[in-house]
C-alpha cells in the first residue's frame, strides 16, 4: 500500500516543476509587458500581404 | 476654396502647402521624406496597419551631439561590450500598432541594428545595435528622421537603472501554489475522521502540509510581520498587527498540533489567508506604466548643453557641470537649463512647461532669462547666472516638502478601525480565556488561539484594497489616472479645492479673438488671410481659421521674420502683420495682452486680441463645488483677467494673483495648518510644489503622454468638467468600504461564536475564511461598478 508514497512524490514533483517554470517565466520578464506581444503576433500576415510576389513564388515551388 | 486634404503620413490637414508624391498628399517635406525612406526599404506596411500613423520629423542640427560624449553615452547604455550596445529609449510618439511594427523592423533600415523590441504600455523601445557600424548618435538621429525622436532627459542620466520589483508576484505565486496543494492534502481529514488508511498516512499528509506552509509563512507573509513591527514601534495599531498576530498564532498552533498529534492544524486556513491578502494587495497595485507621477524638473531638462569656450570652440558638457559665468549655446527648440542673461541672438521663449502659458515671450539682448523656458526661434547665446540646482525654478525642489512622504501622514479608514478592532479582540480573548480557565482549564489555550485565528481580519483587510483597486481601474478608463489607491481615500476627505489659472481652468489654445481698431473691408480681410496662409506660427494659424469664408488673394511677395511677424505685397497694397514693435504701434502695446497688429499701406489699422478660452463647463463645475467646498484661484499671472473671472465664478471664490511657486506651496500649507484638506489642481512646473504639498495634487493634461509635473493624479483635460463627480465617487467608495467592513464584522461574530464556545474545528475555519473574503470581493466590486455607472 506504500504506492501512495510514489503517487504523492510524483504529484508533488510535477507540481513543483510547474511552479519553478512559473517563477522562471516571471523572472525572464514574460509578465512585464502583457500588451505588445498581443499586437506583435498579428504582424506576420500583414508583411506577406504587402509583398505578393514572394507569396506566389512559394506557392509555385510547392506545386513543383 | 478647395477642400483641405489630410497628410498621408501624419494625418494633419495640409494647410500651408500640399506636396504630392507617389500620388499621395503630404503636409510638409519632412513627412514626404519619411514616406520615401519607408517605401525605399519596403516598409510601407506601416501605412496598412493604421491610417496616417506618423509624426512629421523634427530635425534639429546638433540636438543629439551630446551622445558623442562617451561618459554620457555610457550612463545611458544598458549594455556595452565587444561592439554590441543595448539602449532603452523613451519615445513619446508610440501610439499604435504601426509604431510597434516600424520600430521592430528597424533592422531593415540599417543592417547594423540587430534587434529592437517595443514595450507599448511604457512607450519604450529597446535597441540592440552594432556600435562599430552605427554609433549611438547615428541610431538616435535615424529614429528622429523617421518621426520617432526619443526623449532623453537629465532624469535618465541621474537615476540608476531600476530593477522591476516583482516580489509581489513571487509571493502571490508561492502562496497560491501552497494554498492549492495544502487544500488537497487536508481534504481527506475534513470528513473521514478515524478511517483506517487515513490514520496510517495522516502524519505524512500533515508534515507535507507543514512543509508547504513554510515558504508561505517565512516569505509570502513576511511583509505583514515587517509592517506590524514597524507599526508597533511607531506606537500605531495598524491593520497588519492583528493580521500578523493571526498568521503567527495559526502557524505556531498548527505546528504544535501536528507535533503532538493533537489535530490536523490550520495550514489550509493559513495559506489561504495569506493568498487572499496578497491577492488584494496585488489588485490594488494598478499602475499606469506609461505615466509618471514622480517627475521633477530633471525629467524635462536636457542631459547636456553646448558650452562655448573662451577661444570660441564648442564642447558638449553635462548640464550639472555648468558654472556661473559660462557661455552656453541654446539651439532652436532647446530648453534653457539655467538662469542666465541673453548675450546674443533673438530670444523667443516658451514658458508653457513652467506656467502653462503658451504664448512665447520675446527677450532682448541683456535681459534675464529664467530656467525652464524653451527657445523657439533660432539659436541664442546666454551667460549663466546660477548653476542648474540653484536657479529660480529648480530651487523649489530643495524645499523639504519633496522629501516627506504623503502616504505616511495619512491614516486610512482601515487603520483607524483596526485600532479599535485589535483592542476589542484582545479584550474578548482575555475575558473568554479567563472564563475557560475557571470552567475547564484544559480548553483555555485552545479558546485563546482560536479567537485570535478566527478574528484575524482577513475580510476587513481586503475591503479597502478591492474597493479602491476597482475604483482605480474605473477612473483609469475615464481618463482620471490616480497614482495609487490611498489617493482615492484622501480625495474623499477634502474640503478645499484650489485651482491654478493658466492652462488649468483655461485651455492651451487662445481661441477667443476680438478685433480692436478701424474696421477692415472685405478685401482687406481677404489680403490679411492670404498673407497668414503661409505662416506656421500658432497665432497666425488660429487667426487664419478665425477669418473664415473669405476669398484668397494672390500674394506677390511674402516675407516672414521669425518671432516678429510677416509682410506681404499684393501688387498695389502692402500689408504688415505681427508684434507691436514690428508694426511700430508702440503706443498700442499694453504688455498684458496677446495681440497681433495689422498695418496696411503704412497706416495702422488695429489689432486682433487673443484671449484664453476657459474650459467648457467651468462655471457649472464651480457652481457644483461652491455648495460644499472652499474655492480658491491661485495664479502666477497678473490680475488682468480678474474681472472676467469674478463674473464667471461663484462669489465665494477667493482670488490670489502673482503668486510665486514658493508662495503657492506656502499658501496650501497655511490652509492645511488651519485644518483644511486641500486638493490642488494645476498643470505647470511652477505648481509642482503646491501639488506636492496638497493632500491630493491633480495635474491637468491636454495630452497625458507628454507632460505633467509630479502629482497624485493626472486628469485628462477633456474630463475637467467631471472633476466634481469624480470627487463624489471617491466619497462613495469610502462609504462602500465602510459597508464592506460591516459585512466582515458579521463573519467575525459568527466565527467568534465558534471560537468562544471551543468548537472551532479546522473545517469551520477553512470555510469561514474564504467565504468572508469572497463575499467582500463580490460586494465591493459590484458596488463600485454600480457607483461608477453615473460617471462620464
Amino acid at each position: 500500500m506504500s504506492v501512495i508514497y510514489i503517487l504523492l512524490t510524483i504529484s508533488i514533483v510535477v507540481a513543483v516543476l510547474f511552479f519553478i517554470l512559473f517563477i522562471l517565466s516571471v523572472r525572464s520578464g514574460q509578465f512585464d509587458d502583457t500588451y505588445t506581444p498581443s499586437v506583435r503576433m498579428l504582424f506576420e500576415d500583414e508583411v506577406v500581404k504587402e509583398d505578393p510576389s514572394v507569396k506566389k513564388s512559394t506557392i509555385k515551388n510547392r506545386e513543383e | 476654396m478647395s477642400k483641405i486634404s489630410s497628410c498621408f503620413h501624419c494625418g494633419d490637414p495640409c494647410e500651408a502647402e500640399t506636396i504630392v508624391f507617389d500620388e499621395k498628399n503630404f503636409c510638409c517635406n519632412g513627412c514626404k521624406v519619411v514616406y520615401e525612406i519607408f517605401s525605399e526599404n519596403d516598409l510601407t506596411g506601416y501605412y496598412d496597419l493604421q491610417n496616417a500613423p506618423g509624426a512629421s520629423p523634427n530635425e534639429t542640427e546638433g540636438k543629439y551631439d551630446f551622445l558623442e560624449n562617451t561618459s554620457i553615452a555610457e550612463k545611458l547604455l544598458e549594455f556595452n561590450d565587444e561592439g554590441t550596445q543595448i539602449i532603452t529609449l523613451y519615445i513619446p510618439h508610440i501610439h499604435c500598432s504601426s509604431c510597434i511594427w516600424i520600430l521592430e523592423n528597424l533592422n531593415k533600415l540599417n543592417k547594423n541594428i540587430k534587434a529592437s523590441q517595443v514595450d507599448f504600455p511604457k512607450k519604450t523601445v529597446r535597441v540592440t545595435f552594432n556600435s562599430e557600424g552605427i554609433s549611438l548618435k547615428e541610431m538616435v538621429v535615424l529614429l528622429g528622421r523617421i518621426g520617432y525622436a526619443p526623449y532623453i532627459s537629465l532624469d535618465d542620466y541621474e537615476t540608476e537603472k531600476k530593477h522591476r520589483d516583482r516580489s509581489i508576484i513571487y509571493k502571490l505565486g508561492i502562496a497560491g501554489f501552497a494554498f492549492g496543494n495544502v487544500m488537497f492534502l487536508s481534504f481527506p481529514e475534513y470528513f473521514d475522521v478515524g478511517e483506517f488508511w487515513l490514520e496510517q498516512y495522516k502524519s505524512t499528509f500533515r508534515w507535507l502540509m507543514f512543509t508547504f506552509s513554510l515558504p508561505v509563512f517565512f516569505y509570502s507573509a513576511s511583509g505583514y510581520f515587517i509592517s506590524a513591527y514597524k507599526g508597533l514601534r511607531a506606537k500605531v495599531l495598524n491593520i497588519d498587527v492583528p493580521l500578523a498576530l493571526g498568521i503567527l498564532v495559526l502557524f505556531v498552533r498548527s505546528t504544535i498540533e501536528i507535533s503532538f498529534d493533537l489535530g490536523s492544524g490550520f495550514f489550509d486556513s493559513l495559506t489561504g489567508l495569506v493568498f487572499f491578502l496578497l491577492l488584494g494587495k496585488f489588485f490594488q497595485q494598478k499602475t499606469y506604466s506609461f505615466l509618471s507621477f514622480e517627475r521633477d524638473y530633471k525629467s524635462y531638462f536636457p542631459i547636456a548643453v553646448t558650452r562655448i569656450k573662451s577661444n570660441g570652440s564648442e564642447e558638449n558638457v553635462q548640464v550639472n557641470t555648468i558654472e556661473k559665468g559660462d557661455r552656453v549655446l541654446i539651439r532652436n527648440d532647446e530648453l534653457i537649463p539655467v538662469d542666465a542673461i541673453l548675450m546674443k541672438g533673438k530670444a523667443l521663449i516658451d514658458y508653457s512647461f513652467v506656467t502653462g502659458e503658451i504664448e512665447p515671450l520675446e527677450k532682448e539682448v541683456g535681459s534675464k532669462i529664467y530656467a525652464g523656458g524653451k527657445q523657439v526661434s533660432g539659436s541664442i547665446e546666454i551667460e549663466t547666472l546660477k548653476p542648474v540646482s540653484q536657479s529660480y525654478l529648480t530651487q523649489l525642489w530643495s524645499n523639504q516638502v519633496f522629501d516627506s512622504d504623503k502616504e505616511n501622514s495619512f491614516s486610512s479608514l482601515t487603520n483607524t478601525i483596526s485600532k479599535y478592532f485589535t483592542v476589542s479582540i484582545l479584550m474578548i480573548a482575555l475575558v473568554s480565556t479567563s472564563y475557560w480557565l475557571v470552567v475547564e482549564p484544559g480548553q483555555a489555550m485552545n479558546v485563546f488561539t482560536a479567537i485570535l485565528i478566527i478574528a484575524c481580519p482577513c475580510a476587513l483587510a481586503m475591503s479597502a484594497p478591492f474597493a479602491l483597486g476597482n475604483m482605480l481601474r474605473i477612473f483609469g478608463k475615464l481618463k482620471f489616472y490616480l497614482k495609487n489607491a490611498p489617493a482615492i481615500e484622501r480625495l474623499a476627505k477634502i474640503d478645499t479645492v484650489i485651482f491654478d489659472k493658466t492652462g488649468t481652468i483655461t485651455t492651451n489654445t487662445k481661441n477667443v479673438i476680438t478685433y480692436n481698431g478701424t474696421s477692415l473691408s472685405i478685401r482687406e480681410e481677404s489680403m490679411l488671410k492670404s498673407a497668414l496662409r503661409s505662416s506656421g506660427h500658432p497665432l497666425s494659424r488660429s487667426l487664419y481659421k478665425h477669418l473664415n469664408g473669405h476669398e484668397l488673394v494672390k500674394v506677390q511677395e511674402y516675407e516672414e521674420i521669425t518671432g516678429q511677424g510677416m509682410q506681404a505685397d499684393f501688387g498695389a497694397d502692402h500689408i504688415k502683420i505681427g508684434s507691436a514693435s514690428f508694426v511700430s504701434a508702440g503706443e498700442m502695446n499694453n504688455g498684458l495682452q496677446t495681440a497681433v497688429h495689422v498695418k496696411l499701406n503704412e497706416e495702422y489699422k488695429g489689432s486682433y486680441v487673443f484671449q484664453n478660452e476657459y474650459r467648457p463647463g467651468l462655471s457649472a463645475l464651480f457652481k457644483k463645488f461652491a455648495s460644499e467646498y472652499e474655492l480658491v484661484i491661485l495664479s502666477g499671472d497678473n490680475n488682468g483677467e480678474a474681472a472676467v473671472l469674478k463674473e464667471l465664478l461663484p462669489s465665494k471664490t477667493k482670488f490670489l494673483f502673482s503668486q510665486k511657486p514658493e508662495e503657492k506651496l506656502n499658501y496650501i500649507r497655511s490652509q492645511q495648518q488651519s485644518g483644511h484638506q486641500v486638493v490642488m489642481v494645476g498643470d505647470g512646473l511652477n505648481d509642482a510644489g503646491a501639488l506636492r504639498q496638497s493632500d491630493v495634487g491633480i495635474a491637468i493634461s491636454e495630452n497625458v503622454n507628454v507632460f505633467s509635473p509630479a502629482c497624485d493624479a493626472i486628469l485628462d483635460a477633456s474630463k475637467f468638467k467631471e472633476l466634481y463627480s469624480y470627487i463624489q465617487a471617491a466619497k462613495g467608495t469610502r462609504n462602500i468600504i465602510k459597508m464592506s467592513i460591516g459585512i466582515s464584522f458579521l463573519y467575525n461574530i459568527v466565527g467568534l461564536y465558534f471560537a468562544i464556545t471551543a468548537q472551532l474545528s479546522p473545517v469551520v475555519a477553512a470555510i469561514l475564511m474564504p467565504l468572508s473574503s469572497i463575499s467582500v470581493v463580490v460586494f465591493t466590486t459590484l458596488m463600485t461598478n454600480i457607483l461608477s455607472r453615473k460617471l462620464k
